[in-house]
């Protein structure tokens, strides 16, 4: 760069890393949810559109899906905010302890409900080879068991990390921070799909 | 003690240092791992212009084909074949990557930052896009090219009646894309909401960083849809779902609206770039700012809204209720209202200005005309009874293209000529370009006009051939002369390229009196994009300082990738991040990726097996893999 320059201002004493919409991670991770957020509410649409041609939701003889699971599923996954919301806080007040004794505990719930999830596909009632109903009820599980498994690998690796001398350093703590709007994310669009799945066959 | 830039530390000692640490390693791997926007950005490029070439051939067999009636060069399977890949690729292989690449090349430069947002994954997409396109290529040249339209119809594409795995090649290729347009929407969005230059408060940005913010998040929500539906239907054919299978009660117009969702807007996606690429040219070449800024603004935001509620006007064949007729002929109808304004402020802006008529900009006017006449058949089309009688008729075709060859082949020629000596460092000859530019004009209304005629006079569009004796053998005799005219004219081009590469005039960093950063920074730019960040006091930050010294902020490190980020609306000064070092893994997890979409065509186990060499691959990218990161300074607890 030839041209001669005008010194405004020197940022050197910026910091290094900020929590929330100040650093570039949480902007990566709210893009995320906005796709996948697109994602489900279009599988959501699907959902309509394909019940909107039966007569019968499920198509008789079959029956809705059991609850127990589905609904266990579901309030473990409630449950899970509180240390979530924990772990988060302690994360932007930048404490290592209490991180690193939270994420396995979060971990370990995520194991969990992958445990409780594997018994919510064998209470469905219904293939999804049998029909368009089962098809997008199979659908709307498996695509969110994937973020299930996402957010759980996330978390594992990060809780590994945490243990490092990787760890206690800013650039982790915010990680941790998005981690758990991350999670959030995740269950709170399972309600909608615990009542298309659960509820609106019951209707 | 951290060296960083400032009155100590400038010219060429840190021109070296800033180089060391912005450089990639030599090699093989080192160009493989690089990170470089500018590196990624030209790749891009490069390759979809050779898609554009290689779905260039394509129409030009077709239209050898359709040149006289009962011809019998290719056969009706391979027709079906060679107008699915033309329309595919064009699309998806051309069009959108093509606007990405140019901006993940500029808009980084544009907005005054070191570096995109997200370096890596900005890599991870170039060769998640690559794999899709060669995996696409590689299957027609297998004879198992899909022959199901670019829009994929189902049931027509379902397992019913489309065995075998042409279709699963197309949704497969899909997929791909999807990956990559997704990714590098985050990235352009990062980079535009977070590493503007100080001062560069969103009422300052230049026009084409507001077209592809819009542009991005219209990736966001359209993207999704067309990535469902390919699912949905890979699923269909493999293992045995039934959404769109009719005799289960599954819905095939479900296919047509989950696609169209996305279909419709992917013409903005392709469109609005190009707008950006006009606004610019225009700012330049009229010696002026944009007249109507905030409207110009304004229109980008409407049309990416609008955008999204349109998509039922390619189904009006479908038979929809009368009231949804009514509205969806006059929301498509208003979506003419903020294309409108933007051509009145760029005509504005030329009135007003003093404007130069260079290849660039004659580029602009062919567009202008072109988009004009494309609209006005699109206003045509968008009437219900007027639909009925020529959908799916070559009206249809001389219209699409009209709009996707004069909205965005004109202005990305245009821009490619504007900031070929960014990238190069040397101008493009001014002669040739004017002879490309004016066959080209001439070839493109000479392929496509006779086209509305050979479309009212009935004849269908996605036929391989014709029967003698219905009045189309002359015009469609033209057509195909235009066509090889397009060809010549793309030729033209190119041998501009080619020879201006290695022999242009060289550049400087200003050749054409431009005002945004890019033209701050030398050409090419270096590795760090800019010694010191640059400052914006305005819209048009290089004419304000009319060639005096330019602001410029101080003290980044120097010996670390470290980038200044902004505040979102005002773009003040707020935290100083590191950016991610060039990493192999970003190529390791494409191609993992790319074995699991791959098998995935032929058993659903593979996703299952194939998603642990992912979860590796995405590991080893994200694991930190000095002692410590840049940016993983301790916190005492
Ligand atoms: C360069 C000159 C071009 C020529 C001569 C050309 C010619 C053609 C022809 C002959 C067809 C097939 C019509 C039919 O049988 O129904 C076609 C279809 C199509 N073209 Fe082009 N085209 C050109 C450029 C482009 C460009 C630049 C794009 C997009 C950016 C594009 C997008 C399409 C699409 C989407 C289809 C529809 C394919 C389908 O029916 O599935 N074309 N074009
Ligand atoms: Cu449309």
């Amino acid at each position: 760069m030839s041209a001669p320059h005008r010194f405004v201002r020197d940022v050197s004493a910026l910091p290094t890393h900020a929590f929330g919409n100040r650093s570039l991670t949480w902007w990566g991770v709210i893009l995320f949810m906005l796709m996948e957020g697109a994602g489900f509410a279009l599988a959501g649409g699907a959902y309509f559109i394909l019940k909107s041609h039966q007569g019968d939701w499920p198509p008789s003889p079959i029956l809705p899906p059991d609850l127990l699971a589905g609904t266990l599923f579901t309030l473990v996954m409630l449950a899970s905010e509180i240390p979530n919301t924990i772990v988060k806080k302690k994360a932007e007040a930048e404490e290592i302890a209490p991180v690193r004794l939270l994420l396995p505990i979060i971990a370990a719930i995520g194991g969990l409900l992958l445990v409780i999830r594997a018994f919510e596909f064998g209470s469905l009632n219904v293939l999804w080879t049998d029909n368009p109903y089962g098809s997008i009820v199979w659908a709307l599980l498996v695509l969110h068991t994937t973020h299930i498994v996402t957010d759980w690998v996330d978390t594992l690796v990060l809780t590994a990390l945490m243990f490092t001398r990787h760890g206690p350093t800013g650039k982790r703590f915010v990680d941790v921070s998005e981690n758990s709007l991350y999670w959030r994310f995740v269950w709170l669009t399972w309600l909608p799909i615990y009542l298309l799945i659960y509820w609106v066959p019951r209707w | 003690m951290i060296a960083r830039d400032g009155p100590e530390l400038q010219g060429a000692e840190l021109h070296d240092r800033l180089a060391r640490t912005w450089s990639r390693k030599p090699g093989l791997i080192g160009w493989l791992s690089t990170v470089d926007h500018k590196e990624v950005g030209r790749r891009y490029a490069v390759t979809a212009f050779i898609f554009f070439a290689l779905a260039g051939v394509l129409a030009l067999i077709m239209r050898t084909q359709l040149a006289t009636p009962e011809s019998g060069l290719i056969s009706a399977d391979r027709y079906n074949q060679i107008f699915t890949m033309h329309g595919s690729t064009m699309m998806f292989l051309f069009a959108v990557p093509v606007m990405d690449a140019i901006a993940i090349y500029l808009i980084p430069l544009m907005v005054g930052a070191r570096t995109i947002a997200f370096p890596r994954l900005h890599a991870f997409s170039y060769y998640m896009y690559l794999g899709g396109g060669l995996m696409l290529w590689i299957a027609f040249a297998l004879n198992i090219g899909p022959d199901i339209g670019w829009f994929a119809y189902t049931p027509l594409s379902g397992p019913e009646y489309d065995p075998g795995k042409r279709a699963d090649m197309w949704a497969q290729m899909i997929t791909f894309t999807e990956v990559a347009a997704l990714a590098l929407s985050a990235s352009i969005i990062g980079t535009i909401f977070k590493l503007r230059a100080p001062g560069m408060r969103l009422d300052r940005m230049p026009l084409f960083a507001w077209a592809m913010l819009v542009v991005s998040f219209m990736v966001i929500f359209a993207m999704p849809a067309i990535a469902l539906a390919s699912a949905f239907l890979i699923s269909d054919r493999l293992v045995g779902t039934q959404f769109f299978n009719p005799a289960e009660g599954g819905d095939p117009i479900l296919w047509q609206h989950m696609f169209w969702f996305f279909g419709h807007p992917e013409v903005y996606i392709i469109f609005l770039p190009a707008t950006g690429f006009v606004s610019q040219i225009t700012e330049t070449f009229s010696g002026r700012s944009i007249f109507g800024y905030p409207f110009m603004v304004l229109a980008l935001v409407a049309t990416g809204l609008l955008a999204f509620g349109l998509w039922v006007h390619h189904m009006f064949a479908t038979g929809l209720p009368r009231l949804g007729y009514a509205f969806y002929t006059a929301a498509s109808m208003t979506v003419a209202i903020p294309s409108g304004i933007q051509i009145f402020c760029w005509i504005a802006t030329m009135w007003s200005g003093r404007p130069r008529f260079a290849v660039p900009m004659l580029y602009v006017v062919g567009f202008i005309i072109t988009f004009v006449i494309g609209g006005l058949s699109g206003v045509m089309v968008a009437s219900v009874p007027l639909d009925l009688q020529m959908h799916d008729t070559y009206f249809v075709v001389a219209h699409f293209h009209y709009v996707l060859i004069g909205g965005a082949v004109f202005p990305l020629l245009g821009v490619v000529t504007y900031w070929f000596p960014k990238i190069t460092g040397r101008m493009m000859s001014e002669r040739l370009g004017r002879w490309g530019f004016g066959l080209l004009f001439a070839a493109f209304n000479l392929t496509f006009m006779p086209m509305h005629w050979t479309g009212l006079m009935g004849m269908p569009r996605r036929v391989y051939t014709y029967p003698a004796g219905m009045g189309w053998d002359v015009l469609n005799l033209v057509s195909t002369i235009g066509a090889f005219g397009i060809a010549v004219a793309v030729i033209l081009f190119l041998v501009n390229v080619f020879t201006s590469y290695w022999k242009g005039e060289p550049a400087g960093p200003n050749p054409w009196g431009g005002t945004s950063l890019e033209w701050a920074t030398t050409s090419p730019p270096p590795p760090y994009n800019f010694a010191h960040v640059p400052v914006v006091e305005s819209r048009t930050p290089l004419w304000d300082v009319d060639g005096g010294p330019l602001p410029v902020m101080t003290g980044l490190q120097v010996d670390e990738r470290e980038t200044l980020m902004t505040t979102l609306i005002d773009a003040e000064p707020d935290v100083l991040e590191a950016s991610a070092e060039p990493s192999i893994w970003p190529l390791v997890a494409a191609i993992v990726t790319a074995i699991l979409f791959v098998g995935s065509v032929f058993t659903p186990w593979a996703i299952v097996w194939g998603s642990i060499p992912v979860a590796i691959a995405l590991i080893a990218w994200f694991w930190p893999k000095k002692a410590l990161e840049p940016g993983e300074e301790p916190v005492s607890a």
